[in-house]
């Protein structure tokens, strides 16, 4: 997995409340069995009509003309299905870290378990991040993972929650299959305990 | 301080402790379909992997499979490919499978209770939100992404950090004519599409106690759809006495041995929760959503009102600019085109039942297409056994086959753009149900009276207040 510590960028904003994983990559882009290219279908629905053309000016494509690493987006994030291909599909276009108020569950785990960071901030400090990057869209957005920390100018800075396991795997690129795969023994052995 | 039922279960199974992390957790039942774990066999294989424990892991192809014509080779190249790996996949590892026109087909979480293979205290995941299903049956059960379905796969395990957890206790007697779906809706609507993120919960009451197991499923079904981790319900005598007989279920002495142990699962009256929430049985009617997330729910009867708890920002107009309604719109009497009975949540032999019972000497009204998915071939074997086949087809409906069908719309079973649909399934967001779809969520005798009114109407059935202000 690649190694996340600092991230500097501007901001994608999806401001909305509740958005659901059918939102983030609809089902019927779901038949592929290769977990690739899913960045092109990302919020597929808001960007193209039914006859897959581009809708002009959409929310998203309007603020992608450069890259960016950072997604902003209104609370309850992720809600809905446990399709992994969202987190892929955020990753795939490139982002490294989703800010929000609150995340669902499984969206969390799926996103941690692909280097891509939820980061999880108050209502206030989303709300003030949201306002500050509508009056300026090239507002450059910092997250530091050692710190736990984000910052942005005129919103100020607030730290976010990660235990100190999962900080690491992210700092150093491990993941959570290398460690169980590390640990048979103790898995093994609480097999045998059970069955005696 | 006293145990949960929740602790009871994830400290049986708690492997190992990782200071400021998850804890390692055992699986004893891992139930998987062909959308969420091709990527998980190929990341297996990459590594030079088996399954550890193929015996633990059960497949059924439900998501992409057609609902007409199941002897026939699926059209869509991609949904028939996606259902070929599952085969494959599932015969390179030992796995059973449960394929198309099997009669232990059906939606993963119709056949996994249905087959006996999900029993009491158990660790069951899926990569699959609807998971929560199983913990009808007092399991933590909860939906998994691909990179743990590959977790479980090669140690059997998964790193699960402990949720928080919350008591949801109903009491009192529901009316006549409000069923389990209507219930859950009820509740997600007074706590929000996020209100539990983060909890694991536990169904207590009078009215769970009181509940079928096809009913507790439908419950902790849409445990999700309030943003938990699950749901689960304490096993009683009702649970054992469905799992008795079932095709992979202990039987004789062992069965009996088993039982005994399930009886420890509950929750100590000392315990105490992160939150508690009660809410009085007479206070729930049939139920409708207006929106785009199942918290935006009202009884039938109530106008749409101008928020919804968890939804009151940008997101609420835009769910009513998407459904086509205003605020302080009466949603009763508005005509729809589609009614969709099925799914994990409201697929199951007691929704069929009450359908048919509810339309039995009607019939179907003029312009609503109305599609019926029984949840598995079981449920579809049994509403001809019981002759609810009969009843429906003198009221002009035809049964369909099973599958999760229109649901999610991945396979063929797609609500037009624009269009109106009363759908027993468990999510209205935009899009779910097919291109620019207006899902409107309810329980099986309001789809049932919407099938043969063709409108949104409060069930013959209901025998609660009158009307509501």
């Amino acid at each position: 997995m690649r190694k996340i510590t600092e991230i500097h960028s501007r901001a994608v904003l999806v401001p909305t409340e509740n958005i659901d994983t059918d939102q983030i990559i609809p089902a019927r882009f779901l038949k592929t069995t290769s977990r690739e290219g899913f960045g092109e279908k990302l919020f597929y629905d808001w960007r193209y009509d039914a006859d897959g053309r581009m809708i002009e000016d959409n929310i998203i494509d309007s603020q992608m003309k450069e890259r960016k690493c950072i997604l902003v987006a209104g609370d309850n994030f992720g809600c809905g299905s446990s399709r992994e291909h969202a987190a892929w599909a955020i990753a795939d276009a490139g982002f490294m870290a989703v800010v929000s108020s609150s995340f669902a569950d499984i969206f969390r785990n799926n996103a941690l378990n692909n280097a891509l960071l939820p980061v999880q901030v108050s209502h206030g400090f989303l709300a003030a991040l949201i306002s500050a990057i509508r009056s300026d869209p090239e507002l450059a957005v910092d997250i530091d993972l050692p710190s736990q920390s984000i910052s942005a100018k005129g919103v100020g800075t607030e730290r976010f929650p990660v235990n100190g396991y999962k900080k690491e795997c992210l700092m150093k690129g491990y993941s959570d299959i290398d460690y169980l795969l590390a640990h048979k023994d103790s898995i093994l052995r609480y097999e045998a305990e059970r069955d005696a | 301080m006293g145990k949960t039922l929740f602790d009871k279960i994830w400290e049986a199974h708690r492997v190992m402790e990782i200071p400021d992390g998850p804890d390692v957790l055992y699986i004893d039942r891992h139930l998987i379909h062909e959308v969420t774990s091709p990527q998980a066999f190929n990341a297996l294989k990459s590594k030079g992997m088996k399954v550890f424990r193929p015996e633990r892991t059960f497949a059924t192809c439900d998501h992409n499979t057609p609902t007409l014509h199941q002897e026939l080779p699926i059209g869509d190249p991609a949904s028939a490919e996606a259902v070929a790996a599952l085969a494959r996949n599932t015969s390179d590892n030992g796995i059973r499978h449960f394929p198309l026109g099997d009669p232990g087909n059906g939606i993963v979480h119709v056949i996994g209770p249905e087959q006996g293979i999900v029993l009491c205290g158990q660790t069951v995941v899926c990569g699959d939100s609807h998971t929560a299903t199983h913990g009808a049956f007092g399991n933590i059960a909860f939906g998994i992404g691909t990179s743990e379905v590959e977790m479980v796969f090669a140690t059997q395990c998964l790193m699960q950090s402990r949720p928080r957890q919350a008591r949801i206790t109903v009491d009192g007697k529901l009316a006549r004519g409000v069923t389990p779906k209507d219930v859950i809706l009820y509740i997600i609507s007074r706590l929000g599409t996020g209100g539990c993120t983060g909890c694991f919960v536990e169904y207590s009451g009078e009215v769970f106690r009181n509940m079928s197991m096809d009913g507790r499923m439908t419950v902790c079904n849409m445990s999700i759809e309030m943003g938990a981790k699950g749901g689960i319900v304490a096993p009683d005598d009702t649970t054992f006495a469905y799992i008795k007989g079932r095709r992979f279920a202990p039987s004789g002495e062992e069965f009996d041995r088993r039982v005994a142990e399930w009886k420890s699962l509950y929750t100590d009256e000392d315990a105490v929760f992160d939150m508690e929430y009660r809410f009085d049985a007479a206070d729930i009617r049939p139920m409708i959503t207006y929106g785009t997330n199942p918290g935006m729910g009202v009884p039938v009867g109530s106008a749409v009102p101008d928020k919804a708890v968890g939804c009151d920002g940008p997101g609420f107009d835009k769910a009513l600019a998407y459904m086509g309604f205003h605020k302080g719109q009466q949603l009763e009497g508005f005509r729809i085109d589609y009614v969709f009975l099925g799914s994990c949540t409201n697929g199951r032999i007691e929704d069929f039942r009450a359908f048919a019972g509810a339309v039995k000497g009607r019939h179907k009204a003029d312009g609503v297409t109305v599609w019926l998915v029984p949840g598995s071939k079981e449920v579809e074997r049994m509403i001809e056994e019981e002759g609810i086949g009969k009843i429906l087809k003198e009221a002009g409906f035809e049964l369909r086959q099973p599958g999760c069908s229109a649901c999610l719309a991945m396979n063929a079973d797609k609500i037009p753009e624009g269009k109106y649909a009363v759908s027993t399934s468990n999510r209205n967001f935009e899009g779910r149900q097919g291109y620019g779809a207006r899902t409107i969520l309810a329980g099986p005798l309001v789809a049932a009276e919407a099938a043969v009114t063709g409108r949104i109407s409060v069930p013959l059935s209901f025998e609660g207040a009158p009307s509501i202000a």
